[in-house]
């Protein structure tokens, strides 16, 4: 069984179909790489999957269990946490604040004392910057922010929503490597990702998300050597 | 050709409205200075200029207490909450009708104040909170995915709907607020006669006043109403439960809004269904004063009003020569509305916060 199954998802906004029967399913300790261009429908994936939309056909269910009966702030606390796309952080909360956030569904005050000294140690900038508005950081620092917020609630499943997305090269290999070390420590992670390249080399496998329809699925390797994936999502004619 | 006439309109309206500033700005400053300087109108002692001022942080911060509904609602839904004058209103008639006249006739108001004043404001604020809870739930969330403009009316439609059921239910007499012996009369601080009753009354809002700015800048939930007026998806994410956050955001600013009634009834001695009215006009004035959205913009946005709105009629306008100035606050009041409106719509202090979902 899939931690993650997602089958025939149909999602709209009004009238514009923006799913059209998106299956997909992610293993416990996998990193899977969902590609697409913009307005592939990624994102709505991803909403879908946290429930902030409901898909209109189809089912997803997390460890077995139909997601269609939880709330999405119900979610957090069966182990599902989302770094949203463009970050969302609060920015008018402090960077200690937007931690706390991350862990609202607890009230074991230690540990999340514990696990927010483990988000320091995994991203020191945020350690010097604790104190600070959110709103100030640099867009870097911002997606690590993001990303140790979600990291507060423990999760099993961690779905990012375009991590690299507005950060410079060196920014992006480094969140890549923390991505990859978030896995290691046991997270199961559901990456949608514009920047193939990266994402498909630090993914187990992939899907490839076409104006709403999945095209491709494999593993990360063949994805790499598939021609339509390198001229479409490489560069490489 | 149709560009170029718009360029000039709107020129028209930007010299109007720069007109209006100014004279604004001169008619305050030449009533100042006949007043000051030439004694135009009534003469006043130092001590009638101290009693005004204290009227005024009295009064303003009643306003202040009010004023936190419409700026805590504003911040989470970015709507204008026109029905928690109304809120106000409920829990101040429904204790005193319930509360305050039997204790009253009781004698136990004389015998044990302090206790029959908790007992009174706790079911100010209990049923303020029911009546602003009721409200959010039919009234307003239903609506939240409409468009701004509709919560807005239907906020209006609430306002007259309770004000019409309180008048059902209480008459349209004014009821008095019964007078408590020990809040009554004058006390002397450092040489200063001030009314025991406006002691009381900014004493009790202090206290709230911080209480409620810990509660939004240290608590949980706090944290959580302040991430909800952020981005209501990521903080569904974050496990937050936005539809009750929400209503307890509601709940906060109907309880602040259900003391301060008991307040206003304890400093003018009456309740009437129609009392919600001005006092929340005037808080909205506030909030908008300080920047709505801002708590702290809340309180200073009221103290401001209170104090202008005092101290304003003594002094400018009886300097420009107007008789029966005093009467005349209202005026005041509004003007600062439009001209903030016009000219800082983010509030004196406030920050942009409309920007973001305008
Ligand atoms: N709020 C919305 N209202 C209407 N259409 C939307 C909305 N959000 C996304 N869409 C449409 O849905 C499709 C998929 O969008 P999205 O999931 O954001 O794509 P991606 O994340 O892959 O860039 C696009 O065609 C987009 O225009
Ligand atoms: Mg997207």
């Amino acid at each position: 069984m899939s931690l993650l199954e997602v089958s025939d998802v149909h999602a709209y906004y009004g009238n514009i179909h923006a799913l059209k029967g998106v299956s997909l399913n992610v293993n416990e300790g996998e990193i899977v790489t969902l590609i697409g261009a913009n307005g592939a429908g990624k994102t709505t994936t991803l909403r879908s999957i946290s429930g902030l939309m409901r898909p209109r056909v189809g089912w997803i269910k997390f460890s077995g269990d139909d997601l269609a009966q939880f709330k999405a702030h119900e979610l957090v606390r069966r182990g599902v946490a989302m770094v949203p796309e463009g970050r969302g952080i609060f920015a008018r909360l402090t960077v200690a604040e937007n931690l706390d956030m991350g862990a609202y569904h607890r009230s074991d005050r230690s540990n999340i004392k514990k696990e927010m000294d483990r988000v320091f140690e995994l991203f020191p900038r945020l350690r010097e910057r604790r104190g600070q508005v959110a709103g100030t950081l640099s867009g870097g620092e911002q997606q690590m922010l993001a990303t140790g917020r979600a990291l507060m609630s423990r999760p099993k499943l961690l779905l990012m929503d375009e991590p690299s997305m507005g950060l410079a090269p060196i920014l992006v290999e480094t969140i890549f490597d923390i991505i990859k070390e978030i896995n290691a420590n046991g997270t199961t992670i559901l990456l949608v990702e514009q920047n193939a390249h990266m994402a498909l080399q630090i993914a187990h496998r992939g899907y490839v998300l076409q104006t709403g329809e999945i095209v491709l699925s494999d593993s990360a390797e063949a994805l790499q050597a598939n021609a339509m994936v390198q001229k479409a999502y490489l560069g490489i004619e | 050709m149709a560009q170029a006439l718009r360029r000039i309109e709107i020129d028209f309206v930007d010299l109007f409205l720069w007109l209006f500033r100014t004279a604004i700005i001169i008619l305050v400053i030449w009533g100042t200075v006949a007043k000051v300087f030439f004694g135009v109108g009534t003469e006043y002692s130092t001590a009638a200029w101290i009693d005004f001022t204290i009227a005024g942080i009295a009064q303003g911060s009643l306003y202040a207490l009010i004023a936190l509904g419409y700026t805590l609602v504003y911040g989470v839904l970015f709507m204008i909450n026109f029905a928690h004058g109304e809120f106000f209103m409920s829990g101040t008639m429904t204790a005193t009708v319930f509360v305050a006249i039997p204790l009253a006739s009781a004698g136990y108001l004389d015998s044990n104040p302090f206790m029959s004043m908790l007992a009174i404001m706790l079911t100010a604020m209990l049923v303020s909170v029911g009546i602003a809870l009721l409200t959010e739930r039919v009234a307003y969330r239903p609506l939240r995915r409409a468009p701004r403009l509709v919560p807005l009316i239907t906020a209006i439609g609430a306002s007259f709907f309770w004000q019409y059921f309180f008048r059902g239910l209480y008459g349209s007499a004014v009821v008095p607020f019964p007078n408590i012996p020990i809040f009554s009369g004058t006390i002397e601080i450092f040489g200063l006669e001030i009314l025991r009753t406006r002691l009381v009354v900014m004493a009790a809002s202090i206290i709230m006043l911080v209480g409620l700015y810990f509660f939004v800048m240290r608590s949980k939930t706090g944290k959580a109403i302040r991430a909800v007026a952020e981005d209501k998806d990521v903080a569904a994410l974050m496990g937050v439960n936005v539809d009750r956050t929400i209503a307890i955001t509601f709940a906060v600013g109907a309880a602040m809004a259900g003391a301060a009634g008991i307040l206003y009834g304890l400093m003018f001695g009456q309740t009437h269904f129609f009392m919600g009215f001005v006092p929340g006009i005037k808080a909205f004035t506030a909030a908008v004063l300080g920047g709505i959205g801002s708590i702290p913009g809340a309180a200073l946005g009221g103290l401001f009003l209170g104090v202008i709105e005092a101290v304003g009629p003594p002094l400018f306008l009886e300097g420009l020569g107007i008789p029966g100035a005093h009467q005349l606050k209202d005026v005041i009041a509004f003007t600062m509305l439009v001209l903030v409106l016009i000219f800082r719509p983010q509030g004196i202090i406030g920050e942009r916060l409309a920007e973001k979902k305008a």
